[in-house]
């Protein structure tokens, strides 16, 4: 099925090439598709022929790169070229002769021998890795990022801390259309589980006990938590599904989605951006763009990382926010350092355009947002609980994170 | 990358191989290999270390034991007479106590791919199928595949085959899917394995135990199977029906594809299970990984084929992500324009509007040809004319970036019909006409000439200069015969006054007794089925060619009566002539 896999460098540069010797002397280079997936900055390529499943294919690219993530720590080109006798090794377990084996990380740490190589160790209390799940000094302890990408022990090591992290992970898309109507608002979500404690057989997560699925007529009282449609791994049962809203899995090491689910147009929550643009020509011919920018959310709650892209002089309202224009997207990135919930920022834009006509003022817009809002959900799903079994020996440590951030937030003007 | 000092790096690694100091040290030893590796993975020819990687084969280190055989794999066809030697230290690997040494070494031997060592191979292959570890048993299996592709012409005993049916019932499943795929192999030129019944159903007891590749593998070997009857039809898509709703995209499209063969006599199942399958993918369209989405995406273009209004209440899934990949946004517009019914038609069409600015130009053109096709598709203006508004408006603008020539057909047209309400109209036609020399299509010719003199009866002062130009143009200097026809009617009809043309001209804007929007015709299942779960709906580039080849709406239904006064052209009676003539 998989005649040859390739994992290359953003810029083309073979770092991987590995071939399952599927060609016969009558095959020419016209039989063969290249199917290929983005992840971690890298090409991850596969060649087939035409009669394969293009699901199968993309698929086992996602789980490769997931499993190479899984074993190496972390996904890049530095951590591909530093492992790649490890990579090389999974490619070997995983498919013989173009025919997948096995993905799961269970199956193959009996069979992979290599060891991880990282480029450093790792430590708790790392805070220059500020991405999903970046560190906050305040009140709450959160995890860093990078606690999260340590490589997983092979067999024989006993050594590491016993961890697991159960994430809960949204992704928002809404249109707001250039009337201030809302057109679109889906939350795509995933619990995902990353096991690092070899001695875990069974874990049981309490959802919301209010949770329900399916679009229903009835209005219950008080907040609802409910979901579109709801899908779950083979690997979890759901006896207590029903009466308690209880998952049962036994989770491998490494990371697994566990559950994931959606919801359209019907959100418990007010959105958590709004924005009202005013935009015109001024006696100079130049572009004036007004933008109000308002943030919804409870005041406790603040994005971290808040990006708004414009597309198409700056006066904003306070020091810690930046813009600049980028001329090969022509756009205009407004980055906020810090938005705090239930406050107000603007900004005005003047632009020098060239013949700047009333035709070109309707190609303004639409503006994007980007950002990422920690410790909340917009669909309202909450971890109730979290029970490990057998008891775990010794120190163990337990971690639930929320993310909110958008896919793809878009405000027509 | 050319890797600069490939052969200084070669004899250091040959030196550094050589030296009984490294050898003797496991931790050098095994480095020293991964420097190797490690070169041969930057591209750099390192055959030439053929004979000293063949020594480290033999050790305990099975780190070392892999990387070498890495090696050897890529070159041992370069090298047959050295690879005998290392067969040896294979054939007593399969006989290692551990079952992972084993299982490596009998992978490995058939990796080699050397005709010679083929005899050599046999024996283990043959231990190996009946190992007590299921991991070796995988390979042996394998292995055998991997023998008929070395040698397609010699046979694989009867023996073998034998046993690889038999272990179609081993309690592993991987081993199980391994014997299918095996046999599949072998048995090509008779059609692969022999699909029976007590096959077919082992096969569909045991698929709850493989994993999503090996369920995927089964779904594709079954698709061969007819069953005997309607109610073992039946009883197998029951079975079946918690795969097709599988929250894992391979085996929900693998299960559809086997439905939709086994079904292929029977078009309601076919259609209940495309009806079932929609939800999954829907939720596909979803995913996180965009390639995955853009695959869902095309695939949900082959079921519309069939069932065009099965995702019409969820076209708002089909929306761009801002900052989505062109290619899913391509995919995603032309899945738009046919979602498009009497309810959603001005939310589509407005949030077309908005792609129609996108930064990436052939996003822009893609949207504006969309805009165009609704149009032409849905007889949109034919038969609502409420929406006509949000289509003028959506128009302005448009021209200068609408480069297909369907598009611009439907474009002149509207300009002609409604060119009352779009200011820009004169001046569009104008350029036009200007360039009409240049013009290569003769159905955007035509289209502008009953354009430009619809617009002349509305707005006459505007046009009537240009509607001159291009009436000399089309009597006086165009060798088409058709359009001198249509010229000359029009100048004539004009000669007979504006009341006569208008009448002629202004045909039927709007159909009020079509209430309903017309879709193209819809195609039967089985067009497309053997074409699903395959790459072949990914390389399809636009939509099908039938949909936008019908232009203008009019040309359909548009005859112009036969007038006594044009004598140029042939009248009725003299065509009937022919026509008697010839039956």
């Amino acid at each position: 099925m998989i005649s040859q896999v390739f994992i290359l460098s953003s810029k083309g540069d073979h770092l991987i090439y590995k071939d399952y010797f599927r060609r016969r002397n009558h095959y020419n280079h016209k039989d063969l598709y290249f199917l290929h997936i983005r992840q971690g900055g890298l090409y991850w390529v596969a060649t087939t022929t035409v009669g394969s499943s293009p699901f199968a294919i993309i698929e086992f690219l996602n789980r490769l790169a997931a499993l190479v993530k899984d074993y190496c720590g972390s996904l890049s080109e530095k951590s591909v070229q530093m492992n790649f006798a490890l990579i090389y090794e999974l490619l070997d377990e995983i498919v013989d002769y173009g025919y997948i084996q096995t993905m799961s990380s269970d199956v193959l740490k009996n069979f992979i021998q290599t060891e991880a190589v990282t480029s450093r160790p790792f430590s708790l209390f790392d805070l220059s890795n500020v991405g999903l799940f970046g560190a906050e000094t305040q009140q709450s302890k959160v995890a860093p990022s990078s606690a999260a990408t340590r490589p997983i022990q092979s067999s024989r090591e006993q050594g590491g801390k016993s961890e697991i992290f159960v994430d809960v992970i949204e992704r928002m898309t809404v249109v707001i259309g250039s009337n201030g109507v809302l057109m679109k608002a889906d939350v795509e979500g995933e619990i995902r589980v990353k096991c690092y404690m070899p001695s875990c057989s069974e874990m049981r997560i309490g959802l919301n006990e209010e949770f329900s699925i399916g679009k229903s007529q009835l209005r219950g009282y008080g907040a609802a938590v409910r979901v579109d449609e709801c899908s779950f791994h083979q690997a979890v049962r759901l006896d207590e599904f029903d009466s308690h809203r209880i998952l049962r899995l036994c989770p491998s090491q490494g990371e697994q989605t566990v559950m994931q689910y959606q919801l359209s147009d019907d959100l418990p929550s007010a959105l958590p951006f709004r924005l009202f643009p005013t935009i015109e020509r001024d006696n100079g011919g130049r572009l004036l763009m007004y933008m109000k920018l308002r943030c919804d959310l409870p005041p406790k709650r603040s994005p971290l990382t808040f990006v708004c892209l414009i597309s198409l002089s700056q006066e904003l309202s306070s020091p810690d926010q930046s813009a600049e224009l980028k001329p090969q997207s022509r756009a205009v990135v407004w980055q906020i350092a810090r938005f705090a919930g239930g406050t107000q920022l603007s900004a005005l834009f003047k632009l020098e355009v060239p013949s700047l006509s009333s035709a070109s003022m309707l190609e303004v817009g639409p503006v994007g947002l980007s950002f990422e809002l920690p410790k909340i959900t917009a669909t309202g799903l909450q971890i109730r609980f979290l029970r490990l079994s057998p008891v775990q020996p010794g120190p163990s440590q337990r971690w639930v994170r929320y993310v909110t951030h958008s896919d793809s937030y878009t405000i027509r003007i | 990358m050319p890797y600069l000092g490939g052969e200084e790096t070669v004899r250091e690694l040959r030196r550094a191989l050589s030296n009984p100091n490294v050898q003797s040290d496991p931790l050098r030893y095994r480095n020293t290999i991964l420097k190797v590796i490690r070169t041969m993975s930057q591209g750099v020819d390192v055959s030439g270390l053929f004979s000293e990687m063949v020594k480290a084969c033999a050790t305990v280190d099975v780190v070392q034991k892999k990387l070498v055989y890495v090696f050897l794999c890529s070159y041992a066809t370069l090298n047959p007479e050295l690879s005998l030697l290392v067969i040896n230290s294979l054939r007593k690997d399969c006989q290692d106590p551990n079952p992972m040494v084993r299982s490596l070494a009998l992978r490995n031997m058939t990796n080699l791919r050397l005709p010679s060592l083929v005899e050599y191979v046999e024996q283990p292959l043959t231990a190996g199928l009946r190992d007590r570890a299921a991991c070796v048993r995988r390979v042996a299996v394998l292995g055998w595949a991997k023998l008929h592709n070395l040698q397609p012409s010699s046979e694989i005993d009867a023996v073998v085959v034998n046993e690889l049916y038999s272990l179609l019932r081993d309690p592993d499943p991987v081993v199980m899917v391994n014997c299918l795929r095996a046999l599949e192999e072998i048995l090509k030129e008779e059609g692969g394995v022999a699909i029976n019944k007590p096959i077919t159903h082992h096969l569909l007891n045991r698929l709850k135990e493989c994993d999503i590749w090996g369920q995927c593998e089964v779904l594709r070997v079954l698709q061969r199977y007819r069953p005997q009857s309607e109610d073992e039809l039946f009883d197998i898509l029951s079975l079946l029906d918690s795969f097709l709703v599988s929250p894992h995209p391979p085996v929900m499209a693998a299960t559809l594809s086997l439905f939709l063969s086994v079904s292929s006599s029977l078009p309601a199942v076919s259609l209940a299970a495309l009806e079932r399958v929609s939800g999954p993918l829907l939720a596909a369209c979803g995913s996180g990984s965009r390639e995955m989405r853009f695959a869902a995406v095309c695939h949900i273009q082959l079921l519309l084929r069939s069932v065009p209004g099965l995702l019409g209440v969820h076209y708002k899934r089909f929306f761009c992500g801002y900052a989505e990949p062109a290619y899913i946004k391509e995919r995603k517009m032309q899945v738009l324009v046919e979602l498009v019914n009497d309810e959603n038609v001005a939310m589509i069409l407005d949030e077309l509007k908005g792609y129609c600015t996108d930064v990436n130009t052939d996003t822009a053109q893609a949207a504006i040809s969309a805009i165009a096709v609704v149009q032409t598709m849905r007889d949109l203006v034919w038969v609502c004319p409420q929406c006509s508004d949000t289509v003028c408006l959506a128009l302005e603008g448009c021209e200068e970036t609408l480069q297909d020539i369907q598009g611009r057909q439907a474009l002149l047209w509207l300009l002609g019909v409604y060119g009352e309400r779009i200011s820009s109209a004169p001046y569009t036609l104008e350029v036009l006409i200007d360039g009409v020399r240049s013009e290569a299509s003769l159905g955007i010719k035509m289209e502008l000439l009953t354009a430009t003199m619809r617009l002349f009866l509305c707005r006459p002062a505007e046009t009537q200069d240009m509607l001159g130009r291009l009436l000399h143009y089309c009597i006086e200097e165009t060798t088409d015969m058709c359009m001198r026809d249509q010229a000359l009617l029009y100048y004539r009809l004009l000669h007979c006054g504006i009341e006569e043309t208008r009448k002629v001209l202004q045909g039927r804007r709007s159909d009020p007794s079509l209430g309903v929007l017309i879709g193209r015709p819809t195609k039967p299942v089985s067009q497309w089925a053997r074409c699903f779960n395959t790459l072949e709906p990914l390389s399809q580039g636009a939509v099908e060619a039938e949909s936008a080849s019908r232009g203008s709406p009019e040309h359909m239904t548009y005859n112009p009566k036969p007038n006594a006064d044009l004598s140029d052209t042939l009248s009725c009676s003299h065509i009937q002539e022919i026509h008697s003539g010839e039956s």
